[in-house]
């Protein structure tokens, strides 16, 4: 009798586990089908990584208004920003569970391509590139057919300066190179203990984008070989300008980011920073009591009359090869970056710079940024400056030109010893990992 | 209690069957492995499993084809040991190994000199406050490292930390504590500070239970207190004085958070500091983790080795002096 009792018991769970499966195979059957069309007919909900403040707002635009029309619905994950993601979203994909959609810096697209983490959308987004200037737009194809992200925000570079602090120097802004390197040495004339700036070797996209100016092309492909030219003339001469600097003891080698960087810039110890157009975000938070007394100015150029600028930092909104509904997350992607209410709530919400052109001229930026209260015009100099931006090269291992960046500059910065050997050591590095992991490196 | 149990688990298996002394045998001999089950399904989870996927992550390396772009550019391959031999030849790996050997000469000897110290002195006959002393010097260490280091970090700097300040005001010189010699004892003070309370208080437990009648016997035999604390408690203690300094070893070697969190303040501190650092950058920021795996290896190796061989080491020594 007991042993009936037993029997029936097991058959129960066994048909109770075995129907489980079955539905769950139903499910899963279910989500294969969605797969296949891709076109989003039945409703869709997405996943988007980001690190932007405010994201989940603009998210809920999307989900009220577009979304709402087309069954799609995203959900935000807050994240770490830059280098950190990347590892996160590889580590992701290895298990086939990344996001399906992800924020990534323009830097780290080939990377996570070359990982095959990110999808081609090009089929999915027509009539997007006609919104972003040419030298952004071309980041995200890496120069094939292929479109592997939408772009974000951008970072042009600029010259920041503290006006107030100038005239009491009686120190012109300068307009090239050379005469920024005089208004450093008369600036320790007039005053040693001050420094006009610093070369910091903590943020490798600093001198990315300075080199960028001078013409350099990190990464290029000829055929199927990856050509590696960060020990190239114009980055040469990035390098030797600012080695030179730090060794005549013109400027500060010290890192930037610190308390007492903060410190520097907050009591007039630094009175200028090169910086992009992310800078009053910064200086908001590291010299808060100086408000309203600095000012912008392009950068300052190699040779007179030029007009050109770099880029540091700005990001991008790409699709995983893992999602489920490429085609649903692109439509998002394309929307997020061009849509002009999505652009403005990301200007206020995220506080960024957006990519697309029509945006950086719209009703978000036509006050200043409140750092700025006293350059009414920042946003208008700011978008004729970021038309100026000179295309980046990005290749599959920044992220190893980077580090590289940070030691030998950071040696060579504290010994203010020849920083052409520094960017050397970059090259190499760089060639003998892409060698390493068996890309084909043309000399 | 027992033996009635047993016995009745016997009674009771006896006269049924013929077959079932054995299958009693039996099921006494297995009981041991399921006893030990759970700890060694955990051990072969949590420990066994990782250690060998490291090892045969450490074994392979990423080969790409031509531009590496776009599906099935990348493959896993197996390396040998490619990626050890390059992880030894690195001339990094063993200056940042130099680095953390210059550290723990600091650290090692300091640090346990000063746990030493503070628990004779707390262990002495008159001492005052001691529960408040105790307490106050085992504090640094329930403060994170990381929190540690920072909180240290900004004193070291010149141009926030109030002792420059003060430097200044005295008109005394200011030396650059990070960078050069000095960045070795700054690193070495934040480790210091955190981890003597702690080797204190074990070796302070361990004082606590030298038996009274080995202090009364010296005290009859005219024994200073300064005598009592080298010719007995020292060598009473020297115990748990190889277990911190096993411990020290380990910790020494496995240096990462404080240099770490000054980086970002220096110069001086390359991404590549230490031999643990460098693990961390080829795995998360040059994304090589099948390198990163074999350096993690080695560290585990040598730190093995040291360690258990200063272990070994000091047994000997002791079962010499017992056999003395």
């Amino acid at each position: 009798m007991p042993h009936t009792k037993l029997r029936r018991l097991v058959t129960i769970s066994v048909a109770v586990t075995l129907g489980a499966t079955a539905l769950a195979a139903c499910g899963s059957s279910d989500d294969d089908s969605g797969k296949d069309d891709g076109a989003d007919s039945g409703p869709v909900s997405l996943t988007y990584w980001s690190w932007t403040p405010g994201m989940d707002k603009v998210a809920d635009l999307w989900n009220k208004g577009q979304g709402k029309k087309d069954r799609i619905t995203v959900t935000v994950k807050k994240q770490a920003s830059g280098d950190t993601l990347v590892t996160k979203i590889l580590t992701a994909h290895k298990a086939k569970k990344a996001p399906d959609l992800v924020q990534a810096e323009y830097q780290a697209l080939p990377t996570l391509v070359s990982n095959d983490a990110l999808a081609d959308i090009a089929g999915d987004v027509d009539g997007v590139q006609d919104k972003f200037a040419e030298g952004v737009w071309q980041q995200t194809t890496l120069g094939s057919d292929a479109v592997y992200a939408i772009p974000q925000d951008s970072g042009p570079m600029m010259f920041y300066y503290r006006q107030d602090l100038f005239k009491k120097y009686g120190l012109e802004v300068p307009k090239t190179w050379e005469e920024f390197a005089e208004t450093a040495r008369a600036l320790k004339k007039k005053s040693p203990g001050t420094d006009l700036t610093t070369f910091s070797a903590n943020d490798s996209g600093l001198f990315a984008g300075l080199a960028q100016q001078a013409g350099a092309k990190w990464w290029t492909t000829e055929g199927d070989k990856w050509k590696v030219g960060i020990d190239d003339a114009a980055s040469q001469k990035v390098a030797d300008f600012w080695g030179g600097l730090v060794k005549e003891g013109a400027i500060d080698n010290q890192p930037m980011y610190t308390p007492s960087w903060n410190k520097a810039l907050n009591t007039g110890k630094q009175i200028a920073w090169v910086s992009a157009v992310w800078a009053p975000g910064t200086l908001t938070t590291a010299a808060p009591e100086t408000k309203g007394k600095w000012a912008m100015a392009p950068l300052p150029q190699w040779s007179a009359g030029e007009n050109v600028t770099g880029s540091w930092g700005g990001s991008s909104t790409a699709v995983t090869t893992d999602s489920q509904h490429k085609s649903a997350a692109a439509k998002f992607a394309a929307w997020l970056n061009t849509d002009p209410e999505a652009l403005t709530a990301l200007a206020k919400e995220g506080g960024i710079y957006p990519a697309a052109t029509n945006a950086q001229t719209s009703g978000a930026f036509t006050e200043p940024p409140a750092y700025f209260s006293n350059q009414p015009d920042f946003y208008t100099q700011a978008s004729a400056i970021a038309k100026t931006a000179a295309p980046s090269a990005w290749g599959p291992n920044v992220n190893v030109a980077y580090t590289t960046f940070n030691d030998a500059f950071g040696s060579a910065a504290k010994n203010k010893s020849d920083f052409g050997a520094a960017l050397a050591k970059m090259q190499d590095e760089t060639v003998a990992d892409l060698e390493k992991q068996g890309f084909e490196v043309a000399e | 209690m027992t033996s009635a149990r047993r016995r009745s688990y016997g009674v009771k298996g006896a006269p049924y069957a013929h077959p079932s002394p054995t299958t009693t045998l039996d099921r006494a001999r297995s009981a041991p492995y399921f006893f030990l089950l759970p700890a060694t399904i955990l051990f072969a989870l949590f420990f066994a499993l990782p250690i060998g996927y490291a090892i045969w992550l450490s074994l392979h390396k990423v080969q790409v084809k031509g531009l590496g772009l776009g599906s099935g550019a990348r493959k896993e391959v197996w390396a040998g040991l490619e990626n050890y031999t390059d992880s030894l030849t690195d001339p990094e790996l063993l200056a940042g190994a130099l680095r953390v050997l210059g550290y723990g000469a600091i650290v090692v000897p300091v640090m346990l000199g000063l746990a030493l110290l503070f628990a004779l002195m707390l262990d002495a006959d008159r001492v005052r406050l001691a529960p408040v002393t105790r307490l106050a010097i085992f504090l640094p260490y329930a403060i994170p490292g990381v929190v540690a280091a920072m909180l240290w970090g900004f004193l070291y700097l010149p141009d926030v930390s109030p002792f420059y300040f003060v430097l200044d005001r005295l008109g005394m010189p200011q030396p650059d504590l990070l960078d050069g010699g000095p960045l070795y004892i700054a690193l070495s003070n934040i480790a210091v500070w955190g981890g003597t309370g702690f080797n204190m208080i074990v070796i302070y437990t361990a004082l606590q239970a030298i038996p009274a009648e080995v202090y009364e016997a010296a005290k009859l035999d005219g024994a200073t207190p300064l005598q009592t604390a080298i010719r007995i408690k020292i060598p009473m203690v020297a115990p748990s004085l190889v277990l911190t300094f096993f411990f020290s070893i380990i910790a020494t070697l496995q240096v990462f958070s404080e240099p770490t969190t000054l980086k970002p303040l220096t110069n001086s501190v390359s991404t590549t500091w230490s031999p643990l650092m460098k693990v961390y950058q080829d795995a998360f920021r040059k994304g090589d983790i099948h390198s990163a795996a074999a350096t993690a290896v080695i560290i585990a190796l040598v730190t093995l080795v040291l360690s258990f061989g200063f272990l070994r080491a000091a047994n000997s020594r002791t079962k010499q002096e017992a056999a003395r």
